[in-house]
């Protein structure tokens, strides 16, 4: 940080926008999409976030139309890095992700990015790590075991996604760089229940947890990592306005002051997504 | 051409500033708007002590805006004092802090600390709807608007700016309460309380159940709020609400404010404020207007 006397000039401030992991609001083209599963969507995207996302980070994509005004996070499921190719698989559940999946190929989408601070892949290294996957909780997961895979430094990989049903949108995908154990809550696949039920029916076993999915999951991760003394690093989400940081909308509650507002409210886009699990009150 | 304006004696460069609790204290969104092209910063709301704020959910999406109800979550006057102020300072823009309380002694201890600070402005929150105690309580009736005015401006070393609501029956009134008390300018409007029910749910889509609404869908009430104001004083009007684009901006100024704050369209377009005073720049031009002044109130 600059003294008070000197004050910032534009063009400094231009030289620092050129540096990697800024974020910007940017305009993206859709390379494709296609259907994947009920209500689920795979989109590719061109843009120049893709050269430096990491695994957990998310971007903000916001609708057309002008009813919906907020920008809508998303998780990064896949990048090409040096081709500006982006994935992300979503659900349509409400106006604005509905508008998403009526893209084609060549429309045009603003998108705000890449935001949050991603999973800590230094803290797979030498360990056998679980890849937790709930639902819409499950695309991250795709970056992380790829980004781990390249690392190369983690001891072992095994990722466990729970489904609703026999849709297992993306398993083939994860298979690329680790094996995938499923749970259905239908039991029309893998382990009939959730993934806890599937970790105990397959006897799994590992040092460090990255998950993401719904709350009661993240819940059942971070008592199944408290009992066993193992590390876990959940990814939370939350409803969000300006996901920078700025608007102080979608905080959780932490054990320890947070490092903005000093009241046990860490910022879900900013200090997060994703959260060592002993930190946070879920 | 001439885009400075004055509000209580304090020059800006153009009449653009942000709203309290849109922008944090400019660090977070530095990395997307030049702050030095700012008229000002205003600041997120800070009391003497840290607030925690309310329960998630605190923010819904609402048709045409958003309701908001995050209770001024903010780190106390010495954390902002310690770090958000010398930040602001490197940045060649005058410094608003949004000032919150739940008492009359909250107000006046965070406005004494803030006295000796570099800080040009200070604006009153007494205009939150997401608070219980307080802040909204002074700003809904005259009287009590008039007496935590007069007991913060004979406290404040800086000019105050009370930050009027929108929810009350005669706005004109407040104003008038607000300059007779001593208040240097008055900016407004601040949010309108809301509510969003989840129909699937059956429950609140808020914690709090209600919020504060803003985006476009305010604007025009925001406008005729800006006019009557402007007909019942003479003190420098800063107007917001549902400002999205330059023409917006220009439609407050003609209505008779002096500034404008962009509020909830920062976190749709985060270059948006400057965005503005470009636009404001190019119908200056077009039109031939040599001094922004001009425009105010000239309807």
């Amino acid at each position: 940080m600059q003294k008070a006397s000197a004050k910032l000039n534009h063009k400094s401030r231009a030289e620092m926008g050129l540096k990697m992991n800024s974020k910007k609001k940017t305009e993206a083209e859709v390379i494709s999409q296609q259907k994947i599963g009920d209500e689920i969507y795979d989109m590719w995207i061109r843009t120049q976030l893709a050269e430096w996302a990491k695994a957990g980070q998310f971007i903000c994509l916001y609708p057309h139309s002008e009813s919906t005004l907020l920008p809508r996070p998303i998780s990064i499921c896949e990048t090409e890095q040096g081709k500006g190719q982006m994935r992300i698989v979503y659900r349509a559940a409400g106006k604005g992700t509905k508008e998403f999946s009526s893209y084609q190929p060549g429309d045009k989408i603003a998108i705000l990015g890449n935001l949050g601070n991603g999973f800590p892949l230094q803290q797979a290294e030498g360990k056998r790590v679980f890849l937790i996957g709930g639902g819409i909780g499950i695309p991250p997961m795709l970056q992380l075991a790829k980004s781990l895979k390249e690392t190369g430094k983690a001891k072992s990989v095994s990722i466990v996604a729970g489904y609703r049903n026999e849709q297992l949108f993306l398993k083939e995908d994860m298979e690329k760089y680790a094996p995938v154990y499923v749970a259905t809550e239908d039991g029309s696949a893998g382990t009939k229940g959730n993934v806890m039920d599937a970790i105990a029916e397959k006897g799994l076993e590992a040092d460090v947890i990255m998950a993401c999915g719904p709350m009661p999951m993240l819940r059942a991760v971070k008592q199944f990592a408290q009992d066993k003394g193992m590390e876990a690093y959940i990814s939370l989400e939350e409803r969000m306005a300006c996901g920078v940081g700025a608007c102080l909308g979608c905080v959780c509650r932490t054990k320890e002051k947070d490092a903005h507002s000093h009241v046990n409210n860490a910022r879900i886009c900013t200090d997060g997504p994703v959260f060592d699990a002993k930190i946070v009150d879920i | 051409m001439n885009t400075r304006v004055k509000i209580a004696g304090v020059e800006l460069k153009n009449p653009v500033m942000t709203a309290s609790g849109t922008f944090g204290s400019g660090m977070e969104y530095s990395e997307f708007v030049d702050l030095n092209k700012l008229g000002a910063v205003v600041t997120k709301g800070v009391a003497n002590v840290p607030w925690e704020g309310n329960p998630t959910p605190r923010v819904a999406e609402v048709y045409g805006g958003m309701l908001n109800a995050i209770g001024l979550q903010n780190p106390g006057i010495d954390v902002f004092m310690e770090r958000d102020i010398p930040f602001l300072q490197q940045y060649d823009t005058k410094i608003i802090v949004n000032v919150c309380g739940k008492t009359v002694e909250d107000y006046l201890e965070v406005v004494e600390k803030l006295g000796d600070c570099p800080v040009h402005l200070l604006e009153i929150n007494v205009s939150c709807p997401n608070v219980k105690e307080g802040a909204i309580a002074f700003g809904q009736k005259a009287d009590c608007l008039y007496d935590i005015t007069s007991a913060i401006k004979k406290k404040a070393k800086q000019p105050i700016i009370m930050k009027l609501s929108p929810n009350v029956t005669d706005i004109g009134e407040m104003a008038k309460a607000a300059e007779a008390a001593g208040a240097d300018a008055i900016s407004l409007i601040n949010t309108l309380t809301g509510m969003k029910i989840d129909i699937h749910k059956r429950k609140f889509v808020l914690a709090n159940k209600t919020g504060g609404l803003s985006g476009p869908a305010i604007k025009p009430i925001a406008v005729r709020m800006v006019y009557q104001a402007a007909q019942a004083v003479k003190i420098p009007i800063i107007g917001m609400g549902g400002i999205s684009n330059w023409e917006d901006a220009i439609e407050f100024l003609m209505a008779g404010a002096t500034a404008i704050a962009v509020g909830a369209m920062n976190f749709i377009n985060p270059y948006v404020t400057e965005e503005i005073i470009a636009g404001i720049e190019g119908y200056m031009q077009e039109n031939n207007i040599e001094d922004i002044r001009e425009m105010v109130g000239c309807v």
